[in-house]
């Protein structure tokens, strides 16, 4: 019964990339013993989006050396990988553009090598899709809380991050962030930093921006915090 | 011996008509059996169809998971079977929380499809049903007809990465949260699509096409019939930014539009009105080019036009076509003559009449003209133009609807040149034309068509558009959302989008504002430009003095901000113009001599204001009141500000900045009265160092 559930709901995640046949996987020429990642971990995308850059995988051997020839395989529930499976380059790395899945929330993609000596070698990367509320949040963000929050300034779009004191913890800094709790975080964007004790520089929005731009903000937070924020209350598991 | 008749023989004597049967032979019994069973199996089928349906599977798992999560209450409140939405006025019909049972999050955890909880939106889930932004068909019951297309059912889900359009079927206007869909709209207008298509949308509105094609009917003066040439056949390799499609034509083709381009062109006004002896100096001669560079550096003329780095990359705005390889374009008199005034040759530009003086002019045509790629022409040889290939070029631009965009004369714009696009995210697939191999859906053809037009047939019309993949999908989003079902929305539904009203400032000073072009950048009472700031309310915000010589020398109030006001060079005059109308016109309700308290900002009060300033809202975290100590880069710097905002517009827009500008990134912080007019007591301690605009 799992077996099947399980099936099912794979069916209805994919239902725009049920390929009618799957291209065969070429044959790898060497093997490697451990795969790393290069780049590509980590995005944001909205649901359903390719990520803004590939993903970059690197093999290497026995020797710390990287391997051409060697298969890497890609998957990843609801993600579409192009090529899902590819051969390491002369540099001994595979890249595959990625397209995340129709949920928002987190997506666990996994690289995999098969090992010379049979078994295989794998990663895992995280990557996250925002849904309508979290895409508002973002909007918002880079609206209006960017321009102190973002670390990196551009003269497109400048950012005030380096010269505040005390300067804004980064929204992916899960270890602060996750121990906020919602109302607190609702606080402080509506009421400015002084409600939590904190720094003045930090405004209140609760006058500026509607409540339910407020809670995209939070909903968005949420979905940038590195290590995942869980939500608090009963959990099940797997 | 036997006597009388064997065993075989009664039973043999069946066979012998008889009269009367009293028991039915072998063979009829197997007929009446297999009758029989198919008609109980037949009878089953449906009750068996019912019981092996996926719904009921799924409703089954569902259980099973919430009584292993949250046991007795869920089980018992739910209700099985088949369950419907039905929203007659929106033509709804949807089984889909059938199987997606825990839309509302009943279940607590995480869970998988079909019972993942619906993610948050700003809508009640009932309110719209499923089919109206998901697709697929809602009646359906199965899970394959549901969400995919069948023979009998064209409709399949649509795909996360166009789920934007289905917002965009009541939302008109740009919408917060559905950026594909804002940025699919926006480029309809900006790549010109809208100039063949019409995109008429449920209210009424039909798309106005955004991307100013420079009118033709001069153009000989402007540039030389090789660079047409190079040009049409490949707008991308003179400016990698170009939104003029690529038509593919074939080097016959292109040397006869060529040739009749030029023989069309008449000439301008500039021509007409220039005195006899025009300058035809030799500018990169005199020109200094450093001394030039920094001239087009400090006039901004980046802010709206883009140059190729060394690197490959674009710097610069979008507003104005990109200059990296204008020398191997403009020719040098006409350059000179726009430099002077663009308007005379071409009366609706949105570059501005610069007041530059004749050195000024020989410095940046010389600079321009400096930029140049000689490889673009060298190759272009073209055969002299004779009276056929103007005939030839005249019959391929009328059928190529080149008129449709841009103004050329003897050739009128085509009217229905292309196909009507107000209802192509509903066109039935059975009049769509695909290509082999192709996957039957309308957002795969509208991917295809415009990723390669041409790859529907060599002959169609539709030219190639120079378009990232990501551009492909949000224009795709937007014409997605042109549905029959919006079409048969309650009107009550539709959101507009907003309408620019068309405003023109009047009299000697709205002349000269339409000449300086200043609604390209700045915005006034819903029309214009958002580059620069809103100017609705400008007379109430600034100081006469300070307007006055911002004017004459416009410093930038941001010192991190690469686009700044040009300096016009106006005249004292023009100045006076301007600003007396500046000040009289652009007035804000409410602002009068009695709003503040003169008195009461003393001092005292500044002392207070400073301290607000600093310690209760950290207002330096934005803005400079001091440049020794603060480092607030973000917003305007205030250092001066006493100088060039008047003490009521301070102390209205402390209050309430989104009032004044709405958008404004400025937050309003609740403050109280005595607050607000203390801090304004204290910005006016802030005045600039030197007479002049803050620095
Ligand atoms: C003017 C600069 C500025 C802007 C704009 C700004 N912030 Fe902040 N924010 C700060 C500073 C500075 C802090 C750190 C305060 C402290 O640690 O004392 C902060 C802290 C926070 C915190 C608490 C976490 C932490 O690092 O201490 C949250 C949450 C937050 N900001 C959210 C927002 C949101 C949401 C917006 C946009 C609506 C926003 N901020 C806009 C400056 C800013």
């Amino acid at each position: 019964m799992r077996l099947q559930l399980a099936l099912l709901s794979s069916a209805l995640l994919l239902p725009g990339c049920s390929r009618s046949s799957a291209p065969k996987p070429p044959a790898p020429t060497a093997y490697g013993i451990q795969i790393a990642e290069v780049s590509g971990g980590k995005q944001v995308a909205a649901v359903g989006s390719a990520l803004p850059q590939p993903v970059v995988m690197q093999v290497n051997g026995a020797d710390g050396n990287p391997v051409a020839g060697a298969l890497v395989s890609f998957r990843g529930e609801g993600v579409d990988f192009n090529p899902a499976q590819a051969l390491s380059d002369a540099s001994g790395q595979a890249t595959a553009a990625v397209r995340l899945g129709s949920a928002p929330g987190d997506y666990q993609i996994v690289a995999e090598t098969p090992k010379s000596g049979g078994g295989s070698a794998a990663v895992t990367l995280r990557e996250t899709a925002l849904g309508y509320e979290q895409k508002l949040g973002s909007e918002v963000n880079d609206k209006y809380c960017n321009r102190c929050h973002d670390n990196e300034s551009t003269p497109e779009r400048v950012s005030n991050f380096d010269n505040l004191s005390p300067a804004p913890h980064l929204y992916t800094d899960g270890a602060t962030y996750n121990r906020i709790s919602d109302a607190d975080l609702l606080n402080i964007i509506a009421r400015g930093g002084p409600a939590l004790g904190k720094s003045p520089q930090m405004p209140a929005y609760g006058s500026t921006l509607k409540p339910a731009e407020i809670k995209a903000l939070i909903s968005y937070i949420r979905a940038m915090a590195d290590p995942p924020y869980q939500t608090p209350g009963v959990k099940y598991g797997k | 011996m036997v006597v009388g008749p064997s065993l075989e023989e009664l039973l043999n004597s069946n066979d012998q008509p008889g009269p009367l049967r009293s028991r039915p032979s072998g063979r009829e019994l197997a007929i009446f059996g297999a009758v029989s069973l198919v008609l109980v199996v037949s009878l089953a089928i449906a009750p068996a169809k019912n019981y092996f349906s996926d719904w009921r599977h799924l409703q089954k798992a569902y259980l099973k998971l919430a009584n292993d999560r949250q046991g007795g209450t869920l089980v018992r409140n739910f209700h099985g079977g088949i369950r419907q939405t039905w929203i007659p006025s929106l033509g709804v019909v949807d089984r889909c929380e059938t199987c997606h049972v825990n839309q509302n999050g009943a279940l607590l955890g995480s869970a998988g499809q079909p019972f993942r909880k619906h993610p948050p939106i700003p809508h009640d889930l009932g309110q719209f049903g499923c089919v109206l932004c998901h697709r697929g068909q809602g009646a359906a019951t199965s899970v394959e007809e549901a969400h995919h297309t069948t023979e009998a059912w064209e409709q399949p889900l649509l795909p996360a990465r166009y789920l934007d359009s289905s917002c965009g079927q009541c939302h008109l206007g740009a919408l917060p949260g559905a950026p594909r869909l804002n940025e699919g709209r926006r480029l309809l207008s900006a790549m010109g699509c809208v100039h063949c298509h019409v995109v008429a949308q449920p209210d009424g509105n039909v798309m106005k096409p955004d991307d100013n094609p420079p009118p033709l009917v001069h153009i000989a003066e402007k540039t030389s019939r090789e660079w047409i040439f190079a040009w049409i056949k490949n707008p991308q390799a003179y400016a990698a930014s170009a939104t003029m499609p690529n038509f593919q034509l074939s080097d016959q083709d292109a040397a006869d539009i060529s040739a009749f381009l030029i023989a069309q062109s008449t000439p301008s006004a500039a021509v007409k009105n220039a005195p006899p002896t025009a300058p035809s100096a030799q500018p990169a001669a005199t020109a200094n080019p450093t001394e030039a560079a920094t001239l087009y550096g400090s006039l901004f003329c980046s802010s709206c036009h883009a140059v190729q780095n060394a690197a490959g990359n674009l710097v610069g705005g979008n507003f104005g076509p990109e200059l990296t390889r204008v020398g191997s374009k403009a020719n040098p008199d006409w350059l000179r003559r726009w430099l002077k005034d663009p308007g005379q040759y071409e009366p609706d530009t949105r570059m501005p009449h610069y007041r530059f003086d004749e050195k000024q002019i020989t410095m940046l045509s010389g600079f321009l003209l400096a930029k140049k790629d000689d490889d673009l022409l060298s190759k272009v040889h073209l055969p002299a133009a004779n009276a056929d290939s103007v005939v030839r070029g005249k019959k391929l631009v009328t059928e190529s609807g080149c008129a449709a965009c841009h103004q050329i004369n003897g050739v009128n714009p085509p009217q229905n040149f292309a196909p009507d696009l107000s209802r192509v995210g509903s066109r039935a697939l059975s009049q769509i034309v695909f290509v082999p191999g192709m996957k039957h859906n309308v957002h795969d053809y509208i991917t295809a068509k415009i990723h390669d037009p041409r790859s529907f047939g060599p002959a169609l019309k539709m030219p190639k558009f120079n378009v990232t993949d990501e551009q492909i999908v949000a224009l795709t989003t937007a014409l997605l959302a042109q549905t029959d079902r919006a079409n048969g929305l309650p009107h009550e539904l539709l959101l507009s989008a907003e309408r620019k009203p068309d405003y023109h400032p009047g009299g000697d000073a709205g002349k000269l504002m339409e000449d300086l072009r200043c609604l390209s950048c700045h915005s006034i009472n819903g029309h214009g430009g958002d580059m620069a700031p809103d100017l609705t309310r400008e007379g109430s915000s600034v100081q006469r003095a300070w307007l006055e010589e911002f004017m004459k020398n416009p410093n930038t109030l941001r010192p991190a901000l690469i686009r700044r006001m040009p300096k016009f060079n106006l005249g004292p005059a023009e100045i006076k113009t301007i600003s007396d109308y500046i000040l009289s016109a652009y007035q804000a309700p409410g602002f009068d001599s009695q709003t503040l308290d003169a008195h009461a900002m003393d001092t005292d009060a500044a002392a207070r204001g400073k301290q607000l300033f600093y310690s209760k809202y950290g207002c330096q975290a934005c803005h400079i009141a001091d440049y020794k100590n603060d480092k607030g880069y973000v917003g305007p710097a205030l250092a001066g500000v006493g100088n060039r905002l008047t003490p009521v517009w301070m102390y209205k827009w402390l209050k309430d900045p989104n009032a004044l500008r709405p958008g404004t990134l400025m937050p309003n912080l609740n403050l109280k009265d005595d607050e607000a007019r203390d801090l304004a007591a204290f910005l006016m301690t802030l005045k600039a160092k030197q007479n002049g605009g803050a620095k």
